[in-house]
């Protein structure tokens, strides 16, 4: 058996080669989505062939965040409920979810969708016999927007056929699926994650000019993310619970494979249920197309710093030199990054005072016991010091993050490719897994 | 079924457990679709509820004599939130110590609740109320 993965990224198309036992070779060239993507995926190939000379494979999988990914927005009725249970959806198919929408859209929203120029909306609201005004009044407002996006429906049944046919009417594509909230605090996403599933393979391959490139591939390509998500949960199976942070220059990705029960005295937990299987989108957290957003998270400011954006922003694939000034600023950025994404991904704990004393209500997961934290994505693998900004990783205040974990890091860049082998040899990709991530 | 939606729940820090399980049950015989929320429930956990399932009414238990404090500002609350004039009811023992029940229904009838209920109230007698209250015939 030989396998080749190929990952078609914003910037670089990396392939992986693998064999029965373990990776032949990796290579990568850029990405050329702009004329036909298969000149770089044959340049990639030349390049792995002239390495470990040419074969042939058995499976060849993809998957792919070229051309700004699988973009998506969410929208919903309440912003803990089924907005929540929305993006929870489109996270978890390996979608880039830039916004989440709560009510009824307003003029300013609709505008906002318009700008965002989103392939897919999630459209959600109301438990199954529930509300149906705003739901309707927001596929309304869908319709009649000139975007080519198309909606998965997957709110209150009892509402879903009118959306579909007010959707319908403009022709949009649509897809209707089973309620991601059908009964209040139950969530349900797999349906919503099967959908967007398939609209990706079906229309979205096409519409980003990988039609060719998948019509040479044993199986449908998938969003890298969601070759991410199944590394980690492959590697959870053998290391325990973890969480996984892919920092971009775009978005700040953090992953858990962790039930997240509470695990301190006096705390109840509250709100949605949680996935064991958790991945959340930072879309203001990138270290260079989202960098002005992610200074402002990080509520810092001096002058070295905004010249730096000035640089970054005139030029996206910049890479500041060992032991500068720029490569401090970076690391430290990064760091920031780790820190507010996995923030906001953990569960904290909100203090609450009762006539018999103080208790607390837990929102989310507690991952105060996770084992292991997973360093991806460039901006980590090729620091100077990869421990420094996982160290961020780790619990302070009221939140839930980890207490004391291992840190590891996939240095080879090697993650989505085994999470595609997972596919088709789970135990080999687990296997490759354990000897190619290094603690730092 | 009669088509209309009750969320239920124990209100505040209050972790009594049994009477809402009973209640939940017994309205659900009755033909009511109810959403029990359980115990330590919020104000903004009814409201929430109530908006995601198209509440017809918000029925709030509380049994370990801090409801008044529990209650207050739930009604404001609902304005805020568009649930505009949805019936609100309230049972147990309200409030600590010996207050007459007249007194105590007028408080929080003034809060904005619909009906207040006393210690020892069964089932049935809320079934009715609300039922009638609801229109159900």
């Amino acid at each position: 058996m030989s396998i080749l993965t190929v990952d078609f990224g914003s910037t670089f198309t990396k392939v992986t080669a693998i064999s029965s036992e373990k990776i032949l070779g990796t290579a990568k060239a850029f990405t050329t989505i702009e004329t036909d993507i298969q000149e770089g995926l044959d340049a990639a190939l030349t390049s792995l062939n002239s390495e470990i000379g040419p074969r042939e494979y058995t499976h060849k999988l993809a998957a792919s965040s070229a051309g700004g990914g699988l973009k998506m927005v969410a929208v919903g009725l309440v912003p803990a409920l089924t907005a929540k249970a929305a993006r929870e959806a489109a996270c978890s198919a390996g979608a880039k979810v830039v916004k989440t929408y709560a009510y009824e859209l307003t003029p300013a929203d609709e505008q906002e969708i318009y700008d965002i120029n989103p392939d897919l909306i999630l459209l959600s609201g109301g438990t199954d016999g529930g509300n149906k005004e705003i739901i309707l009044h927001n596929a309304k407002r869908l319709a009649a927007m000139d975007r080519g996006f198309a909606v998965i429906i997957a709110g209150n049944k009892s509402a879903a056929t009118d959306c579909a046919d007010f959707l319908a009417k403009t022709g949009k594509v649509t897809v209707t699926c089973e309620n991601v909230m059908p009964a209040f605090n139950q969530l349900n996403i797999m349906p919503a994650k099967n959908a967007i599933r398939a609209l990706f393979m079906e229309k979205i391959i096409e519409a980003k000019g990988l039609g060719e490139a998948a019509k040479i591939m044993s199986a449908p390509i998938i969003p890298t993310p969601l070759a991410v998500f199944e590394g980690a949960h492959i590697l959870s199976d053998s290391l325990g619970a973890l969480m996984a942070v892919d920092v971009g220059g775009a978005t700040t990705d953090v992953y858990s494979m962790a039930s997240g029960y509470p695990t301190l005295a006096n705390v109840t937990q509250k709100g949605l249920p949680e996935p064991f299987a958790k991945r959340s989108v930072e879309g203001d957290l990138g270290m260079r197309y989202s960098l002005d957003a992610l200074v402002d998270a990080a509520n810092i400011d001096s002058e070295e710093l905004a010249s730096f954006q000035v640089r970054c922003a005139a030029d996206p694939s910049y890479i500041p030199i060992k032991n500068t000034p720029d490569k401090y600023l970076d690391e430290m950025l990064c760091g920031k990054a780790v820190d507010i994404a996995t923030q906001r991904h953990a569960g904290y704990l909100e203090r609450i005072f009762t006539p018999f004393g103080e208790t607390y209500y837990q929102l989310g997961k507690d991952l105060s016991q996770v084992k292991y934290v997973v360093g991806l994505g460039g901006p980590i693998i090729y620091s100077d010091n990869p421990k420094a900004i996982l160290q961020n990783t780790i619990q302070s205040g009221e939140s839930l993050k980890p207490k004391t974990p291992k840190f590891l890091i996939d240095k080879r860049y090697i993650f989505a490719a085994m999470g595609l082998l997972s596919r088709v040899n789970k135990e080999l990709a687990l296997k490759i897994l354990q000897n190619e991530l290094t603690e730092v | 079924m009669n088509g209309k939606t009750l969320v239920m729940g124990v209100i505040g820090a209050d972790v009594h457990a049994v009477g809402i399980k009973i209640l939940s049950h017994a309205f659900g015989l009755a033909g009511f679709n109810v959403i029990n929320l359980g115990v330590m429930v919020s104000q903004e956990e009814f409201i929430e509820a109530a908006i995601e399932t198209a509440a017809d009414a918000i029925v709030v238990s509380s049994l370990y004599g801090h409801g008044e404090m529990d209650c207050r500002g739930l009604r404001e609350k609902c304005d805020e939130a568009g649930l505009t004039g949805i019936p609100m009811y309230v049972g147990g023992n309200l409030v600590v110590g010996k207050r007459n029940f007249e007194e105590v229904e007028k408080t929080f009838l003034e809060m904005g609740f619909t009906r207040a209920y006393p210690p020892g109230t069964t089932p049935e007698k809320g079934i009715e109320d609300i039922s009638k209250d609801l229109g159900i015939t």
